[in-house]
Parts: C-alpha cells; sequence; structure tokens
C-alpha cells in the first residue's frame, strides 16, 4: 500500500514535469516574422505578449501574487485572495442556505409518500433549469447584485441536497424503523437518533455534489454580475490580456474546488457506517 | 383463556387473493405464563413470524386479539423486547451505545453512569464485556445476535420475543450463545416467546414447545410441555431418558402430522382446541429406542 502511494506520487510528479516541459517549450515568445494570425490582428496587430504564457511566467507570477493575496488597490485590483473570498462566502452564503431547506424539506418527502409524489411534478421541472437562466429574474427581483448571485448559487445547489435527503430517508431499514417502534421512541426522537443517522451517508453525497455544482457556477455568475470574486477576476484580466493572471486563477479555482470537495468528504467519513 | 399473563384469542391472518382470500393462519389460541419459556415451532410459511409480530405490536391481525397482563396489545411498546432474525442493530453505534440506546429508551430518568454500568453488565453476561466500542460490522453474526439478546433483555421487557434468533449461526456458535440464553434467562426469568427451526433447541430452551400446521390454514395443534428437570445443560440434557422420547415426538409431527392435520376443519371456525400433550407421559410406542429419527429439512428459505 505505502509502495503503490509512493509509487503513484512518483508517477504524478514525471507526468507534472513533462506537462509542464512540453507546455514551456512550445510556447516560447515567437520569431516576429510571417503573416498575422486572426487572432493577433485582433488583439491590435504586433502584440506580442498575447501568447500563451510559459509555465516558468505563471510560475513567477503565482509567487508574487501569492506572497501577498490580500492586497486591495481599488476596485480592479484586489489580491487574488481577496476575490477568492468573495466567492467563497457567495458559495458558503447560498449553499448553507439552500441546506437549510433541502435537508428539512427532504425529510419531508423522504417520510411521506404523499409530500414525494405532490412535489415530485415541481422538482423534475425546476431541476433541469440551469441555474444561470434564474440571474435575469433574479436580478430584478432582488435587485442587487450581490444577493442575486448567492440566489443563483442556493437554487444550483438545493436539488442534489433534497433528491438525496429525500432518498436516502425514504430508504432507511425498516428493521432500524421497526427497533425505534419497539423501544417507544417519539417521531422526533426517530428521526433524529435513527433516520438521520441513517440516512446521513447518502445526504452527505448530495451535499458533496451540491458544493461542486456551486462551485462551477459561482464563477460563470461572478463573470455575468461583476465587481469582485474570482470568476469576475478572471474575466477582467482576461480584458486586460493579462494571461498570466488568467491561467494562475484558473489554477486556483482547481484548488479551492478541491479543497471545498475533500472537505466534505472528511465530514462524510464521520457519518459514513458500515452495515 | 384470559388467566394467562398473554393470551393470544381467536388470531388469525387473510391476505386478499384473485379469488377468495388466503388464510395464512386461523384459530390461533396461545396462553403464555408469567416466566415461561415458549418455543413456537412450523413449517416455514406457516405464519410464526407474523404471529410474533402481532405479539410486538408491529403487525395488526385480520382478527383476533392480543392480550397481555389485561390490557390489549395495540402498537409496539417497552413492555415486549424484540430481536429479530437479521439482529437488527444499528450499525453507526457500537456494541455499548446499542445496547444504551435501548436502556436509555427504557430508564430515561437514569444518568449516563448508571446506562452505562447497566448495558456493561448485560453485554458481560453474553460475553463480550471485550467489544464494547465495536461496531456491528466489526463483530461476527454470532456476536452481534448477543448485542441483541443483551439489548432485549437489559431492558428487561415483561415480554421477550425472539424470531430465530440463531438461525443464521452456526451449530457451535449456535451451542454457545443458547448457553449464555439460559443463563441470562435464568438470573431474569422474563416471560419468552421464541420462534426456531430446530427441535433441539427448542427443547433445551422451552418449558412448552408449540407446534403449528402447515399453512395455509395453519394452527397451534398441539403444546407440548417439557418436564425435563433444570438448569438444562447441553451435553447432559441428550441423556435424560425422556428427551429422545420429546424428540421423536416433536419430529414426528413435523414429518408427518404438520401436513396431515394442514386445513382440517377450515369450517367450524373458533371450536379449534390445542391439544395438551406430555410426551413422557406416553405409552412407549417401541420406535423410541434413542434411535435418532431423520431430521426434516426446516432450514427455511428466507
Ligand atoms: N403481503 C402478503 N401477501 C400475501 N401473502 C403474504 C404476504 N406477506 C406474507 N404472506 C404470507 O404469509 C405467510 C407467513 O409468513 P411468515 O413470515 O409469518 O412465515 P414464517 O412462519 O415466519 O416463515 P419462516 O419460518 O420461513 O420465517 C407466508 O406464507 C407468506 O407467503
Ligand atoms: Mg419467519
Amino acid at each position: 500500500m505505502q509502495s503503490l502511494n509512493l509509487r503513484a506520487a512518483l508517477t504524478s510528479l514525471v507526468f507534472l514535469v513533462v506537462l509542464l516541459g512540453l507546455w514551456e517549450a512550445f510556447n516560447q515568445p515567437p520569431e516576429a516574422s510571417g503573416e498575422l494570425s486572426e487572432f493577433e490582428l485582433l488583439m491590435g496587430g504586433a502584440d506580442q505578449e498575447a501568447r500563451v504564457p510559459p509555465p516558468s511566467q505563471v510560475l513567477g507570477h503565482a509567487w508574487d501574487e501569492l506572497s501577498n493575496p490580500f492586497y486591495d488597490a481599488g476596485p480592479n485590483d484586489k489580491g487574488i485572495g481577496i476575490q477568492l473570498a468573495y466567492s467563497l462566502y457567495r458559495v458558503l452564503t447560498g449553499y448553507f442556505l439552500a441546506a437549510l431547506i433541502a435537508i428539512p424539506l427532504g425529510f419531508v418527502i423522504g417520510m411521506s409518500p404523499l409530500m414525494y409524489k405532490a412535489l415530485n411534478p415541481f422538482i423534475q421541472v425546476l431541476r433541469p433549469i440551469s441555474p444561470l437562466a434564474w440571474m435575469p429574474l433574479a436580478l430584478f427581483i432582488i435587485k442587487d447584485s450581490e444577493q442575486s448571485a448567492i440566489f443563483v448559487i442556493f437554487i444550483c445547489s438545493i436539488w442534489p441536497m433534497l433528491i438525496n435527503t429525500a432518498f436516502g430517508v425514504a430508504n432507511v431499514r425498516k428493521d432500524w424503523i421497526k427497533v425505534a417502534q419497539t423501544h417507544e421512541l417519539g417521531a422526533l426522537k426517530t428521526a433524529f437518533q435513527v433516520i438521520l443517522p441513517a440516512a446521513a451517508p447518502t445526504i452527505l453525497t448530495g451535499m458533496r455534489i451540491s458544493i461542486g455544482i456551486a462551485w462551477l457556477v459561482i464563477v460563470a455568475a461572478e463573470m455575468l454580475v461583476g465587481g469582485t470574486g474570482i470568476g469576475y477576476y478572471v474575466w477582467n484580466e482576461w480584458n486586460n490580456l493579462d494571461l498570466n493572471s488568467v491561467i494562475f486563477s484558473i489554477l486556483m479555482i482547481g484548488v479551492v474546488g478541491m479543497l471545498l470537495d475533500l472537505a466534505l468528504g472528511a465530514v462524510a467519513k464521520l457519518v459514513q457506517y458500515e452495515e | 383463556m384470559s388467566k394467562s399473563f398473554v393470551s393470544v384469542e381467536g388470531l388469525a391472518r387473510k391476505y386478499p387473493q384473485k379469488e377468495g382470500e388466503l388464510v395464512v393462519f386461523e384459530d390461533v389460541n396461545i396462553g403464555i405464563e408469567k416466566g415461561e419459556f415458549v418455543c413456537i415451532i412450523g413449517h416455514s410459511g406457516c405464519g410464526k413470524s407474523t404471529i410474533l409480530n402481532v405479539l410486538a405490536g408491529l403487525d395488526s391481525p385480520s382478527a383476533g386479539a392480543v392480550i397481555m397482563d389485561g390490557r390489549e396489545v395495540s402498537g409496539p411498546s417497552l413492555d415486549r423486547g424484540v430481536v429479530f432474525q437479521n439482529y437488527s442493530l444499528l450499525p453507526w453505534l457500537t456494541a455499548l451505545q446499542n445496547v444504551s440506546f435501548g436502556v436509555r429508551a427504557r430508564f430515561p430518568q437514569w444518568s449516563k453512569q448508571q446506562v452505562n454500568d447497566h448495558s456493561k453488565k448485560f453485554l458481560e453476561m453474553v460475553g463480550l464485556g471485550h467489544s464494547l466500542e465495536k461496531k456491528p460490522s466489526q463483530l461476527s453474526g454470532g456476536m452481534r445476535q448477543r448485542v441483541s439478546i443483551a439489548r432485549a433483555f437489559a431492558t428487561s421487557p415483561k415480554l421477550l420475543l425472539l424470531d430465530e434468533p440463531f438461525g443464521a449461526l452456526d451449530a457451535l456458535t449456535r451451542g454457545v450463545i443458547q448457553d449464555e440464553l439460559i443463563k441470562i434467562w435464568g438470573e431474569t426469568h422474563q416471560t419468552v416467546f421464541m420462534i426456531t427451526h430446530d427441535v433441539d433447541e427448542a427443547i433445551l430452551l422451552a418449558d412448552r414447545i408449540l407446534l403449528m400446521t402447515n399453512g395455509p390454514h395453519a394452527r397451534v395443534a398441539e403444546s407440548v410441555t417439557i418436564n425435563l428437570p433444570r438448569p438444562r445443560q447441553r451435553a447432559s440434557v441428550v441423556k435424560d431418558p425422556g428427551y429422545y422420547k420429546i424428540r421423536n415426538y416433536l419430529v414426528n409431527f413435523l414429518v408427518e402430522r404438520s401436513g396431515e392435520l394442514a386445513g382440517s376443519g377450515g369450517e367450524e371456525s373458533g371450536s379449534f382446541k390445542t391439544l395438551e400433550v406430555d410426551p413422557t407421559q406416553l405409552a412407549d410406542t417401541g420406535e423410541t429406542n434413542n434411535s435418532m429419527v431423520e431430521m426434516p429439512d426446516l432450514v427455511a428459505s428466507h
């Protein structure tokens, strides 16, 4: 096991080196010659800086950014840490609001076949809607870009949690319910001492899917809404043609998304049980 | 009838069918005295589990009623502890937590310490004092069933219901846990109603064995008194001169009469009487020369 992990780590490292090496090799500054591509024309002709920067540059830039992540030099020049914090704040707010509604509601749907049947058509219609499609309506009704972004996160993270909670609760083993019944547990105690722990792994799976979707959606939402956040940052740096920053922030989006998933994975481990 | 501590009166279970109805069992009358250990034997599908679930209050009958301690059973209650066949432990709790789950429900006014001590005591009684912190998935089947038994006894119910508690265990483990059950029952003298497929197990444990005919229209045909002296031990009980008489009688019922009596007298509902038998008082039929009658294959297909 130990040696497998070690070998996997070494192999990863090899892949990384090869990848960075190829990237570096193919993206050296071009010799100034020949015709301009259509893209270069669009970019204003001979702008040599418009090429994809090699990893050495990106890494250098990353070092600068990460050594001072929280500087704030006006609306269009904030550190990567501040931008990520804005995005995380929106994601977590929308996400926890969704959990606050989805988990109790999922419980009710899972417990009651009537509610399941009654609410199912709504869920089926609302669930496939792209969260960004809500954006205009949200902006119109809420009239605040910040809260609209949170609403979009809310609406996209509610479905996996709702559906998984309902599924988990509905499929709690009948034997365990019988145990609760023969011990004369009341409805609340049954819910908290038997059904919740029994359904917790399924609920956590839903929460994990949701946080992943929320992190995907926030980037797009912030590109639309603007102002702050990692999505806005990427778009803004693109407009500035600062490809170093664009690539760096793409990587940061990946890293933060991975950390969010790891965090929920750790929580899922806590409630996991073996039958 | 209602003199008994638990009395099952005219119990029946029917399921609607395309044509008419399926009568699984009917006219089931059982009396259980306080402190008595009663086993019920019958072929698979005759409705034993259904009767047990009705006794537990988890199921309701199509006709008839169960009266315990003068009151009709209308729902599950802590007065009736159940050990299910598939040990129904909560897998996210440790052995100790599973037992104290029951104890806390039973004695809500107790302190944490009291609950813990009481639970530990019962786990030690079934020989699990060293596995308190293990989750069910880390326990063997036999150990899990012991936890279930400890949980049921620890809540000291007025009536203990065991649905084939050892059905899934190998013979060796089964023997060990039977001994533990005898020990714990000897200390607490609970009233017990137990389903089993194992004739020897029933003779070892029971004061009385109820015999069911085959379904449909199954009934409790006979009630066989087991008056072998207690305390009984697995090794010595088979040496008792009465043992094979009882055993042969039971096996004979299961092999032959359970089928012959099946569905008979379906018309005169309400008139069915369970026959009381004491096999040791029966005249020697000649075949009881301690020879083993071939055991029928009773192992249920669940
Ligand atoms: N929903 C149902 N519809 C029709 N018949 C049913 C239904 N549920 C149970 N039965 C029948 O009721 C009978 C009794 O079932 P039960 O589980 O009580 O049997 P059992 O005596 O415990 O058998 P085993 O020894 O195999 O555990 C079975 O024959 C089964 O076919
Ligand atoms: Mg059964």
